[in-house]
């Protein structure tokens, strides 16, 4: 197995969330009573006409850029031939030939190193219908609400070496699909949806291997069972002797394994030629640079920053670049000068847990950057405890105030002042004779609970630093 | 008054001056209809109570003064390939013989507001593919000039209805020739548009970057009136282009002194009957009377335009007609145990062999073995095509060639695969195309020739017919026996 390195591409298919659909005026939503998005162009009544839509364009130009890639002024739009009810032409109009945008890449972090993934194309085509079945039914129905719905379609290279780096290519297309606002990305409503490509070779080898399609891979964690699953059968099949045979497969995430959908000999003919019924798609470069400008900072590029300058993990990287709020209040910080680690452990800690318990967001609440930064070098300047900071968060939450005002309505400064700490030791060590005793017949999580009842005394307001030396030079 | 005799210009005026109501005008035509409709056969659905109900309805808004557009209450038959809400909408196929369109073509949306009286839906080859009305599901029509005759197709029913009198005015469509032909078959003046000056939204298609819808009419100033109507750019069809149209009727002038016309060598070539030879080369002698400079032109990719058509408008057909798979709408067979086999014998039972074989033939040109061969050769050669034209009209102003080689011939006669030779180019080209009569043969049938123009220039070819039908007159009505 460890011989072997494993080779992937993915297709990856992201419903985009324009109001209409690609070539009619139809609604584009999702859920909706079965047959009630639909007229006669999405029907295919005979002598109904397509018309494009002009955003779906834009949308996959800004993908094309935030991807790296070429985007081409000039594209074309081809009919896909192939039977099946959910589609009522008979033909999906794609692009077969020249697509909106190609070559380019997307940079992602696996086990702390960047790895380039080629993007081969993307290009716009319509979504399928769909097919009811149940058993109150003979047969099945055809719902198509969903028929027209714009798609772009992502091609990757196949740069890809392993599952993990898979999830994370399908991680990163997804959250920038999310940071360009052009996909709904429920993967529960199949708005995100992929084709596996896979094939293995012996390491070193410079020729691929015969690569088998899988379809049906409709959540990321399915493509990552689905490219080990068949990575594994690829391998046992030519150690045992065997040769791989191009063909399509299809995943079945509930029994684990994948199935010949079709082989090489009886796969389809498309018979893809020029949609006539459409223009060639022209868009001027001006429009090409606006639609460059209109570009947030991308989620592949924060990655790289808190991985690769920050040294943070890709659990914590990914969980702060998920979050628009997270991430912003993190990056706020960063750049006034915040230790990066103390930052972290406020957003991820306290304010990634008020905002899921609220629902709302951080900066709906009366904490600015500014003030979380005051707060950790006061909590560093050890002007107040950790303790203390939280109480002052919690009120930053509530109130527009001053943080110096509320240490001082709530007492909250640290008290470090050796003869006030001194006097509160002697006191507990007077209340707690037993456990000076246990401390000093060796029980030495006693000092422990001596420094917690100094603590407890002062309010939470002792340095317990100093307290901790203070006790043991009493007792010791 | 024989109202139905009447060309659309004349009876605008009539019922201008309310020398005649709608109700009159519509009634005559509908009674035309009940007399020869049984011989000529041009109608696959007559739509006689709609249609007084909407005259009755357009006499009140005259009574009432509203102002309306010239051809309001003219009866005017719809090829049964363009879309009409409510209407039966077959393309003569049996595929669509219970099929109601929901919606209205744009060109019927036109022709409605316009306040035009709909008479019905006109026979034609089934989904357009044919030359003679035979490939319909329903029945061959005559050639009202000879019922023995076809008159010619695909537009057939639309041609022959207004050279009976059964209709005013007609809308056809031409991907081949199918506007042209029965014009030429019939006596009529017919007008295939340039490619994206009418709105194909609502036709049933054959090849879409070849189809046009158009006007047939009993005179060239009839067709320049309905063509204004129904020209001009449509958000709801991405191939038409938007550029500003004129009245193509007012515009009409007579005068065509100095306007050159190229006659081009390679159509005369043709095996051409002597007889069409004979008016063709009279009319370019009237032409010259009439003040033309007439040259000799060459366009020597003409002798491919035929396979070229044929291989295009096969593969874009395969794929426009893919669609009719008996899960949506139109016949679905009753026998079938799965999904491949309801598809299979739906599209057995339910299609003509002309049909069948064009689907085959196409899927053919667009497969993997074919595409290169056939299909990509065929779009090639559509080019050389079209840039013989450009190059032409740096010499001349318009092409002048025989519509069809023979007038019209038997029904049931078997050669037929040439009917459009002379025809396909200007659909490859996109560009405009009429068919004037002029003249008949021994046996008193209709001769037409064609009248190839610049792109979106209409007004010449439709002027250079004016002039001649003015110095020549219009083809009678046929006697129907």
């Amino acid at each position: 197995m460890n011989d072997y390195e494993i080779v992937v591409g993915l297709e990856v298919h992201a419903e985009l969330s324009t109001e209409s659909k690609m070539y009619c005026n139809c609604k584009n939503e999702f859920g909706l009573e079965v047959n009630t998005r639909v007229c006669p162009i999405c029907m295919a009544l005979p002598g109904a006409l397509p018309t494009l839509n002009k955003t779906a364009v834009d949308y996959a130009v800004m993908m094309g850029h935030a991807l790296n890639c070429k985007i081409n002024s000039v594209s074309k739009q081809d009919r896909k031939n192939y039977f099946y009810p959910d589609l009522p032409k008979a033909y999906q109009i794609s692009q077969a030939e020249v697509p909106v945008c190609e070559d380019g890449h997307l940079d992602i972090v696996v086990d702390g190193e960047v790895r380039s993934i080629g993007i081969t194309r993307i290009h716009i085509e319509e979504d399928a219908g769909k097919l009811l079945h149940d058993d109150s039914f003979d047969g099945s129905l055809v719902d198509c609400n969903r028929g027209g719905v714009p798609l772009i379609e992502i091609v990757s290279e196949p740069d890809i070496r392993s599952s993990a780096e898979a999830k994370a290519f399908l991680d990163m297309i997804k959250l920038t699909l999310q940071y360009l606002d052009i996909s709904d990305c429920k993967m529960q409503e199949g708005s995100i949806r992929c084709d596996v490509n896979v094939s293995v070779r012996k390491k070193g080898q410079k020729e691929f291997g015969t690569r088998c399609e899988m379809k049906n891979v409709n959540s990321f964690s399915a493509a990552v069972r689905g490219i080990e699953y068949e990575a594994k059968r690829q391998i046992e099949l030519i150690e045992a002797g065997g040769t791989i045979e191009q063909e399509t497969r299809r995943w079945d995430d509930v029994k684990g394994e994948s199935i010949t959908l079709r082989t090489k000999e009886d796969a389809h003919d498309y018979r893809y030629f020029p949609e006539p019924d459409l223009l060639t798609i022209v868009i001027p470069d001006e429009k090409i640079a606006e639609l460059k400008k209109r570009l947030p900072e991308l989620p592949s590029k924060k990655m790289l920053h808190y991985m690769i300058d920050l040294g943070i993990s890709q659990t914590e990287a990914m969980l702060l670049v998920e979050s628009d709020d997270k991430s912003k209040m993190f990056d706020e910080c960063e750049s006034l000068g915040a230790t990066p680690n103390a930052v972290l452990n406020w957003v991820l800690g306290d304010i990634s847990k008020y905002m899921n318990e609220s629902g709302k967001s951080i900066f709906d609440t009366h904490l600015t950057s500014e003030k979380l930064c005051e707060l950790i070098s006061l909590i560093e300047a050890k002007t107040i405890s950790n303790a203390a900071g939280r109480v002052v968060f919690e009120e930053l939450l509530q109130r527009d105030i001053d943080i110096k005002t509320i240490i001082e309505e709530k007492g909250l400064a640290q008290i470090s002042d050796k003869d006030a700490l001194l006097e509160i030791a002697r006191k507990v060590i007077e209340d707690n004779a037993q456990s000076v005793a246990d401390y000093n017949n060796g029980k030495t999580n006693a000092l422990g609970y001596l420094v917690g009842q100094c603590m407890k005394a002062s309010k939470g307001k002792a340095n317990p630093s100093m307290m901790k030396e203070l006790i043991l030079s009493l007792i010791e | 008054m024989e109202l139905y005799k009447k060309s659309a210009a004349e009876l605008s005026a009539l019922i201008k001056n309310k020398s005649c109501s709608v109700e009159e005008a519509t009634k005559s035509v509908m009674d035309r209809i009940t007399q020869v409709e049984n011989k000529v056969d041009a109608y696959i659905t007559i739509c006689e109570q709609d249609a007084l109900t909407k005259a009755r309805e357009v006499d009140e808004k005259i009574a009432k003064g509203e102002e309306l557009h010239p051809l309001a209450g003219i009866p005017i038959g719809i090829k049964d390939n363009i879309s009409t809400k409510g209407i039966l909408t077959s393309s003569a196929s049996k595929m669509l013989s219970n099929y109601i369109p929901p919606y209205n073509a744009t060109v019927i949306d036109k022709i409605n507001s316009a306040h035009m009286i709909i008479t019905g839906k006109t026979n034609l080859d089934e989904f357009a593919m044919g030359s003679t009305t035979e490939t319909s599901y329903y029945k061959p029509t005559k050639n009202p000039h000879n019922l023995a005759k076809t008159p010619g197709g695909s537009s057939g029913g639309s041609a022959a209805a207004v050279s009976a009198g059964q209709a005013v005015l007609s809308l056809g469509s031409d991907t081949g020739g199918s506007i042209r032909t029965p014009a030429a078959f019939c006596g009529v003046v017919g007008l295939k548009p340039t490619y994206g000056a009418v709105s194909r939204f609502g036709l049933i298609a054959l090849a879409s970057s070849l189809d046009q819808i158009g006007p047939i009419g009993r005179t060239v100033t009839d067709v320049a009136m309905l063509y204004s109507l129904i020209c001009g750019h449509d958000n709801m069809d991405a191939t038409t282009k938007n550029i500003k149209h004129g009245d193509y009727a007012k515009n009409l002038s007579s005068d065509i002194r100095n306007i050159s016309i190229g006659i081009p060598t390679e159509y005369f070539n043709l095996d051409l009957n002597d007889e069409v030879r004979d008016s063709i080369t009279k009319a370019i002698k009237k032409y010259e009377e009439l003040g033309c400079n007439i040259k000799e032109i060459s366009l020597s990719s003409n002798e491919y335009a035929l396979p070229t058509y044929q291989i295009i408008s096969a593969a874009e057909a395969s794929s426009n007609l893919g669609r009719y798979d008996g899960v949506k709408f139109g016949y679905r067979s009753s026998d079938y145990a799965n999904l491949n086999e309801m598809y299979v014998n739906t599209r057995s039972e339910a299609f003509g062999d002309e049909v069948k074989s064009r689907i085959l033939l196409g899927t053919f040109a667009l497969s993997a073995q074919g595409y290169n061969d056939y299909y990509y050769k065929a779009k090639l050669m559509q080019q050389q095509i079209s840039s013989e034209f450009t190059e032409a009209f740096n010499e001349c102003d318009a092409i002048l060639t025989p519509t069809t080689l023979t007038s019209a011939f038997d029904l049931g006669t078997d050669a037929i695969g040439d009917a459009d030779s002379c025809t396909v180019a200007a659909n490859l080209a996109g560009l405009p195309a009429i068919n004037l009569p002029c003249g008949l043969d021994s046996d008193s049938m209709p001769i037409g020739m064609q009248i190839i123009g610049k792109k979106f220039d209409e007004q010449t070819i439709l002027n250079i017919a004016f002039a001649y039908e003015n110095a020549c007159g219009i083809v009678n009505m046929p006697e129907i026996v």
